[in-house]
This record gives C-alpha cells, sequence and structure tokens, in this order.
C-alpha cells in the first residue's frame, strides 16, 4: 500500500509499487485528465507535479510518489482561473486537446520558477511535450500571456 | 440508457429521417436531460438542435471534433439563424442515424475537409426552422401575426406591444407548431457571428482535464486489454502459451480474435505486462518478404514505364522530343503513420440483445455496422457513443472498420465489458499507412525558359481499392486519390501527361491528412522550382505567369509572396521558398524562411501562408488549422519515415518517429483571402504545400536539391 496526496485529497493505492503513476492516477484513481501518449516519457502529455516538479508519470513507478503531493491537471485550480488556463482559454490553443493537460503542467512549472520567460526558456522547457495538432504557436502566446496576468496580479 | 428509452429514440430519429431534412417535432426525449437539472426539459425541434425549458440551447454535431473546431463551428452556423443567447449554446454528439448522414458521402463520418462545405446550408436551415417554430409559437399565444415579431438573442419579442418570450418558455409550444417548409436564410451580408473569430466552445474543457475522450470512458465493470497482432502485416496465429501471461496479476483472461491474442486485465498495466509474457507462433504469409529497400528499387523502376493514363492534354510526347531543354527528376515520400496523440481505443459493452460502444470515430455508420456484424447483431442494436478524438488526420475513419471490429471480437471473446487500448508502438507498427510514393517527371522548356511539356508518372498503393469507396472513388483503374493535385494541376502548361502504377502488397494504408496531396503538393512544387531555375525563372514570377488565368491562386500566391517580402534581402545563411497548392477546393500559397546549419540541420524561421477557402465561418479557426497544418506538414518534410525490413516495421516510438517539436516550431504568420464564395475545406489545405516550401527554400540556400522526403541532414552537410 502506498499513501500520497492528489490535488490535496490523501489517497492510499495498492497497485503494485512498480506500477506507473500514470496508470494508478487512471485506472485506480480514476482521474482521466492525465494522459497517455508514448510510455516512454517521449510526449509529455502525461505530465504531473510531484511536490512541485514536472514528472512524466508514465514512467514513474508509484512507489515514488510515497508521501508526496501529487498534482494533476485538475488540481490547477478549481475554476479555470488558474494564469495559464485563462490565457489558455483567451487565445484559444487548443485543437483536439489531448496533450494540452500536460502541456499546461509544464509550463506551469516553467511560470513558477519563471515569472517572465523569454522564447528560449518556452523552447527548453516545452521541448518535451508534443502537439500532433501543431499548437506550438499558441501555447508560446499563451505562456508570454499567462506570464502578464501572473504578473498583473501581483505574482504567484 | 434503459431499453425502453432507447427504442423511443430510435422511433424520434426514423421520424426525423422519414421527415426529410432532419426534421423532427413533438417529442420530448427523456435521457437527454441532465440529471443535474432534472426538473429543466430539453425539447428537440428537429434533430440538430434543442431548447431547454432552462433557455439551455443543444447543437447535435452529426460530425467528430478531432480539433478542426467543428463543435464551434457547426453551432455558430446553427445559431446565426436560430437567433439564441451564443452565451447559452453547447454541443454533443449525435447518435448514429441516417438523419445525422453526411449530405455528399450518404454515411455519417467526418473526412476529406468537407464538413463546414456539407453542412453550410443544413445547419443554418436547421437553425431558421426552430427560430421559425419559435415565432410562431410566440404570435400564436399573442394572438398577433408571426410577421409583426422578431427573434433577437434567445427571445421572440411583440415589437408593437414590446411583449417578449424567452425561447425557454416556448419551447414546447414550438414544438408542436407545423415545421416549415419554406424556410429562407439570411443574406450573409447580415451575419452576425458567421465571419466572426468566435472562442471555441471546448476550449475550457481543454484546459481543465474534464474534456472526455474515448481513452477516458469507463463503464461499470470494465476490463482493459491490449491485443498481441502479427508483427508482419497479414500474418496470422499458429499457436500461442498465455500460461505466463495469465500468472501477472491483475490478469483476468487471455483470449485469441482475428486479429492476434488479447490480454484482458484489470487495468491498462496488467494488460501491457501481461501481453509481454505472451508466447505466440505465427505465420507470417508472404507479407514477411517486405522490404522498403527492395520497394524503393521497384517503384523507381516502374516510375520509368507508362501507366494508366490519368490525364492527358495536347501532345506532350511530341512537345518533349521538340523542347529546346529538358528536366527530369524523380522524387519520393515514404510510409507514415498519422500518429493520434490519443493512441487508439474503444470500448465495448456487448450484451446478447444489444451493444453500446464508446469511440472517438470518424466513420460512425462503418464502424456500427461492422460492431453489428461481429456481434451478430443488427446495426440498429447498437449504439455508438462518439467521443472526442484526440487528433484523427483520417486514421479514424478506417475503410475496414479495424479498432471498433477488433473491439468487439475482444468483448465478444471475454465475455466482459472491455476498453481495448493501442500502445504507441500498436500505433506506429498498425499500418493504414499514407502510401509511399514515386514521382517521376520530365519537362520540356522553350527557348524563353517556359515550360511547354509536363509528364508525370507517379507509383503508389490505391488507398480507395477494396475498399466500400472503391467504386466512388476509381474510374477506369484510376484511384483519384494517387493523382489529386497531379492530374489536376493548375498551371497553364501546354502539353501536360499524369500517368498511374498502382502496385499491391500487404501493407494497408489509409488516407493521412491531405492524401493524394501530401506526395503531389511536395513533387510538384518541387520540380516546378526545377523548372523555374532550367529556365532562369524567379519561381514566385513563373507561377504567376502559369497561373494566369487561376485568379484565386494567383491572389493567395501574390498575397503570401508579398506578406513574406519575397525577393527583399534575408540575413546571410536564409533563404526563400514559396510553393502553392490546390487541395479540398480551397487555395494555399505559402513561403518558408530557412537557413541549413554546416552539419546540414534545416532551421525553418518563419512561414507565411495564405489561403482561400471561400467564406470562412470562424476565422481564427481557419487560422489555427493553418498553422497547425503546417507543423504536420513540416513533421513530414523533416523527421518522420515508416520503413520496413522482412516485413517489420523499423519504427515503433517518438524516438525513432520523431514530431517536430516546440523548439524547431517556426513563426507562422496565416493570412485569409476575403471571399463571399461557398466554404471550403481548412483541415486538410495547410499541409501539401509545407514540405516544397521548405526544400525550395532549402535549395535557394544551398544549391542542393532534395528530392526525397524526410529530409536527409546527411546530404545537406557542408563540413
Amino acid at each position: 500500500m502506498i499513501s500520497f496526496t492528489v490535488n490535496g485529497k490523501p489517497v492510499t493505492v495498492e497497485d503494485p509499487p512498480s506500477t506507473p503513476l500514470l496508470w494508478v492516477i487512471r485506472d485506480s484513481l480514476n482521474l482521466t485528465g492525465t494522459k497517455y501518449g508514448c510510455g516512454m516519457a517521449l510526449c509529455g502529455a502525461c505530465t504531473v507535479h510531484i511536490d512541485g516538479q514536472a514528472v512524466r508519470s508514465c514512467v514513474a513507478p508509484v512507489s515514488r510518489a510515497e508521501g508526496k503531493k501529487i498534482t494533476t491537471i485538475e488540481g490547477i485550480s478549481p475554476d479555470l482561473t488558474h494564469p495559464l488556463q485563462q490565457a489558455w482559454i483567451e487565445i484559444d490553443v487548443p485543437q483536439c486537446g489531448y496533450c494540452q493537460s500536460g502541456q499546461i503542467m509544464s509550463a506551469a512549472v516553467l511560470l513558477a520558477e519563471n515569472s517572465k520567460p523569454t522564447d528560449e526558456d518556452i523552447d527548453e522547457a516545452m521541448s518535451g511535450n508534443i502537439c500532433r495538432c501543431g499548437t506550438y504557436p499558441r501555447i508560446r502566446r499563451a505562456i508570454h500571456r499567462a506570464a502578464e496576468i501572473q504578473a498583473q496580479r501581483g505574482g504567484k | 440508457m434503459s431499453v425502453a428509452t432507447e427504442i423511443k429514440r430510435r422511433e424520434f430519429l426514423k421520424a426525423g429521417a422519414a421527415l426529410g431534412g432532419g426534421l423532427l417535432i413533438s417529442l420530448y426525449v427523456p435521457e437527454f436531460a441532465p440529471a443535474a437539472r432534472s426538473a429543466a426539459k430539453p425539447v428537440a425541434l428537429n434533430a440538430f438542435v434543442r431548447i431547454g425549458t432552462d433557455e439551455s440551447v443543444t447543437v447535435i454535431s452529426n460530425h467528430s471534433e478531432m480539433g478542426q473546431g467543428i463543435y464551434t463551428s457547426l453551432p455558430m452556423l446553427l445559431n446565426e439563424e436560430l437567433e439564441a443567447d451564443w452565451a447559452r449554446v453547447r454541443v454533443e454528439s449525435s447518435p448514429v442515424d441516417a438523419v445525422y448522414n453526411h449530405t455528399v458521402f450518404g454515411i455519417m463520418m467526418t473526412g476529406g475537409s468537407t464538413t463546414t462545405n456539407s453542412e453550410y446550408d443544413r445547419f443554418r436551415k436547421m437553425g431558421a426552422m426552430a427560430r421559425i417554430m419559435l415565432v410562431a409559437a410566440a404570435a400564436q399565444s399573442w394572438g398577433v401575426d408571426a410577421q409583426t415579431c422578431r427573434a433577437e438573442k434567445g427571445f421572440v419579442i411583440h415589437t408593437a406591444s414590446r411583449r417578449r418570450a424567452s425561447y425557454g418558455s416556448l419551447a414546447e409550444a414550438a414544438a408542436k407548431i407545423a415545421a416549415p417548409t419554406d424556410i429562407p436564410l439570411k443574406d450573409p451580408k447580415d451575419f452576425t457571428l458567421v465571419g466572426k473569430p468566435v472562442h471555441r466552445l471546448d476550449t475550457p474543457s481543454k484546459t481543465n482535464g474534464s474534456a472526455q475522450f474515448g481513452l477516458d470512458v469507463y463503464i461499470p465493470g470494465m476490463l482493459t486489454a491490449v491485443v498481441a497482432r502479427a508483427p508482419v502485416f497479414g500474418g496470422k496465429v499458429v499457436s500461442f502459451n498465455a500460461d505466463k501471461a495469465k500468472a501477472i496479476p491483475g490478469v483476468v483472461n487471455v483470449v485469441q480474435v482475428p486479429s492476434g491474442v488479447a490480454v484482458v486485465a484489470k487495468g491498462f498495466w496488467p494488460a501491457k505486462l501481461g501481453r509481454e509474457k505472451l508466447e505466440i507462433n505465427w505465420d507470417d504469409g508472404p507479407g514477411a518478404a517486405i522490404s522498403t529497400v527492395e520497394m524503393r528499387a521497384n517503384f523507381s523502376a516502374l516510375s520509368k514505364t507508362p501507366g494508366l493514363v490519368a490525364r492527358k492534354v495536347g501532345d506532350p510526347a511530341g512537345a518533349l522530343a521538340s523542347a529546346a531543354k529538358t528536366i527530369t527528376a524523380e522524387y519520393e515520400v515514404p510510409y507514415l503513420a498519422h500518429c493520434m496523440m490519443e493512441p487508439l481505443n474503444t470500448v465495448v459493452d456487448l450484451h446478447e440483445d444489444r451493444c453500446e460502444i464508446w469511440t472517438g470515430t470518424q466513420f460512425q455508420t462503418g464502424d456500427r455496422a461492422a460492431a453489428a456484424k461481429v456481434a451478430g447483431l443488427k446495426p440498429e442494436q447498437v449504439t455508438l457513443h462518439t467521443t472526442l478524438l484526440g487528433g484523427g488526420f483520417g486514421r479514424r475513419a478506417n475503410p475496414s472498420c479495424d479498432f471498433v471490429t477488433e473491439a468487439t471480437e475482444v468483448a465478444k471473446a471475454a465475455k466482459s465489458p472491455v476498453k481495448v487500448v493501442w500502445t504507441r508502438e500498436d500505433d506506429i507498427r498498425g499500418g493504414w499507412y499514407r502510401p509511399m510514393w514515386y514521382d517521376h517527371f520530365a519537362a520540356g522548356l522553350d527557348a524563353s525558359g517556359n515550360p511547354v511539356a509536363w509528364t508525370h508518372t507517379i507509383v503508389g498503393q490505391s488507398i480507395m481499392a477494396g475498399t466500400m469507396f472503391e467504386s466512388f472513388g476509381i474510374k477506369d483503374g484510376i484511384d483519384s486519390a494517387s493523382v489529386e493535385g497531379a492530374a489536376d494541376i493548375l498551371y497553364g502548361i501546354p502539353n501536360v501527361q499524369v500517368d498511374l502504377h498502382s502496385p499491391k502488397n500487404q501493407v494497408p494504408v489509409q488516407w493521412w491528412r491531405s492524401v493524394g496531396h501530401s506526395h503531389t503538393g511536395f513533387s510538384v512544387e518541387a520540380f516546378l522550382d526545377e523548372v523555374a531555375h532550367a529556365g532562369g525563372k524567379d519561381p514566385y514570377q513563373l507561377r504567376r505567369t502559369l497561373l494566369a488565368s487561376q485568379p484565386r491562386e494567383l491572389a493567395v500566391l501574390d498575397l503570401a509572396a508579398q506578406k513574406a517580402n519575397w525577393g527583399s534581402p534575408l540575413p546571410a545563411g536564409r533563404a526563400r521558398g514559396i510553393a502553392t497548392h490546390f487541395s479540398f477546393d480551397s487555395y494555399v500559397a505559402q513561403v518558408a524562411e530557412v537557413s541549413v546549419e554546416k552539419d546540414g540541420t534545416v532551421r525553418v524561421h518563419r512561414m507565411v501562408a495564405a489561403v482561400d477557402c471561400g467564406r470562412t465561418v470562424n476565422p481564427d479557426t481557419v487560422k489555427a488549422q493553418l498553422e497547425g497544418g503546417i507543423i504536420f506538414g513540416l513533421t513530414a518534410a523533416l523527421k518522420t519515415e515508416i520503413t520496413l525490413d522482412k516485413g517489420r516495421v523499423q519504427q515503433r516510438n517518438f524516438h525513432d518517429y520523431p514530431m517536430v517539436r516546440m523548439f524547431e516550431s517556426p513563426a507562422i504568420d496565416v493570412y485569409i483571402v476575403p471571399s463571399t464564395e461557398h466554404p471550403t475545406g481548412v483541415g486538410e489545405p495547410g499541409v501539401p504545400p509545407v514540405a516544397p516550401a521548405v526544400t525550395n527554400a532549402i535549395f535557394a540556400a544551398t544549391g542542393k536539391r532534395v528530392r526525397r522526403l524526410p529530409i536527409k541532414t546527411e546530404d545537406l552537410r557542408s563540413a
């Protein structure tokens, strides 16, 4: 049995410790916003936060979550008010939308660590996330916009 | 949903079909009511719109949302005439029924960049029909002439008496009004919604994890399966041993199905671990002989021989023989996988007398019939729910209904509700690729460098052959999808011939975003660039000359060139390439700005695109589709190929089938030519010009002509 918190709620799961966190989140906890894309940490669709760090949950064993705080896309705001969500909606970033949970989770760590990211910073932080629909130009715009929204609100 | 309500819904839909045009009246459908708002009655005014007594407006989409924004564009069209409050408009996917059939294809499906084109009139008519009924209901209750009432933002207003009634309050009375037969539509100059950039209805749900894709469907008692499929196309299971698979905790069952062996488990992970432990003896069959190296040699040889003539104008052989100068070239593109971010999946709940399916599909009528056949049911006994699609690009309109057929087979064998999940490796190795193609060209130039002869021989597998589309798509042995963008080139060249060879093999092929245009766009536009240089002409100016009688193509060409500052100086090492292509009835031109590093790495700095797709419904969506099409085209130009050795696909995941990523994504500027013509496609036309714009720019930068995709870094190395 492995215990941790997901979006602030304590949970205990019985999955074998080597099970990837992704499949525990999806199949055992039924939080479906975190997506499966490749299973090899190559596409970023499964990105979640473990104690505030972006982690590809498809290759992270659930044992790594023991005692940690996990945040999934469902937990970044209760009401679409995270600056990234606001910017994503303002710019209409998603097309099919499947990769966008992972994009937002990667961008959230970038913004938390760097309140005014440059294009180069965005390239570096976001190149682990694939979007087959090709929303990259809008993701870039939306991250800059989210940084503005965050600044207007007086930082984090 | 109970059987009783299901039957009721069938009758409801049948009524709509019988009345034609999707009309249906006076039927209240209880199962549509959201549980949380049980007091609200949704009232169907026809098959495409329901008005709730709580003022909700639900537009029913018969086309699948796979990123192209149709869950916003179709409601916009309907509400342009309905005049409801846009803030209350929601959308949901339709069930499968004849009333929802594609107006051209005659089945329920999404593809060919045709949704806006084919639904532009119907959705406006459905909105107008409902509005007329709401106005009539209000007029009746007030005892006034309907002509003296108007509709505005969800209210019917009697101007003289200033009486107002909300749509929600009128819905039940409106449903009793006889549907009008004369449905006049607005003059487009009076549009208030169509043609304006509107925020997508699905964006919020795609930023908080609540959007539901097929993979996100969980039903009670459901197990998860992964299928071990033949390592060679056409291979069959001879025997298998599942003992070690069954020993994995969580594995419930291992069953044989026609496509392979399915491991059924409590969740994806044990199913995948179980599959790794299967011991299967395969009969590979003749597919084991396929090798891409050999195919390339065969296709190349074939491309130099005459094929079936797809188009002949003038005397191409004579004009080539008498030309002042001739050039020839051979182009090739590889097999490509669609690689939607959401791998294929299907949930099937199979019972003796009915079956329920949840999947992200572009091909509802076919999939439902295929599932019914496997289940031994009538199609009407199969309920298919279309979820959001995590990308489609053509793969989810499979002519053999492969993923739904297989999932139904698994549910039948496992005797349990089941979700079949494809891994990324299954997706990349699973076939149904964009065909590999060879294109052999010859051109004859006159003394002033203008092309007077153009011959083009195409080699590649037929997509339509053997499918339900064969009679529609193949005429006199010519698959229209193989020669589109080649046989119908818009350039004014007096002598033209296009030939086709359609070799067969075991590799299953399918439409892939822009279909045949995905190779002809590249080869025709790159070879035309060669023709321009051979004749000493600027590639943009030669295109202008040859498009003199094609005003719409010429206009996008000029717009793209102007916005990209064609001809103006660039920083050292950078160069521009231009390409234009007509596909899915839309005109697109693109200019790429490129540099090539010493090690051969291609950097695409900027892409400028101009599009004429007729009247736009949601201009921001048009821009998004062009942006996305450019990134999709760049991945094909720079990155991906599927190759086979001994019948085995050599790629398996994003490390060896890589996608363009953020750091490689260029600045993209999209310009739309204003138009009052009927809307045409935007999902696909952005793809074909990308590769030639880039390779033409590489030629301008380095003098090296790229004739094979993906572009190979080693061919461009200068140090």
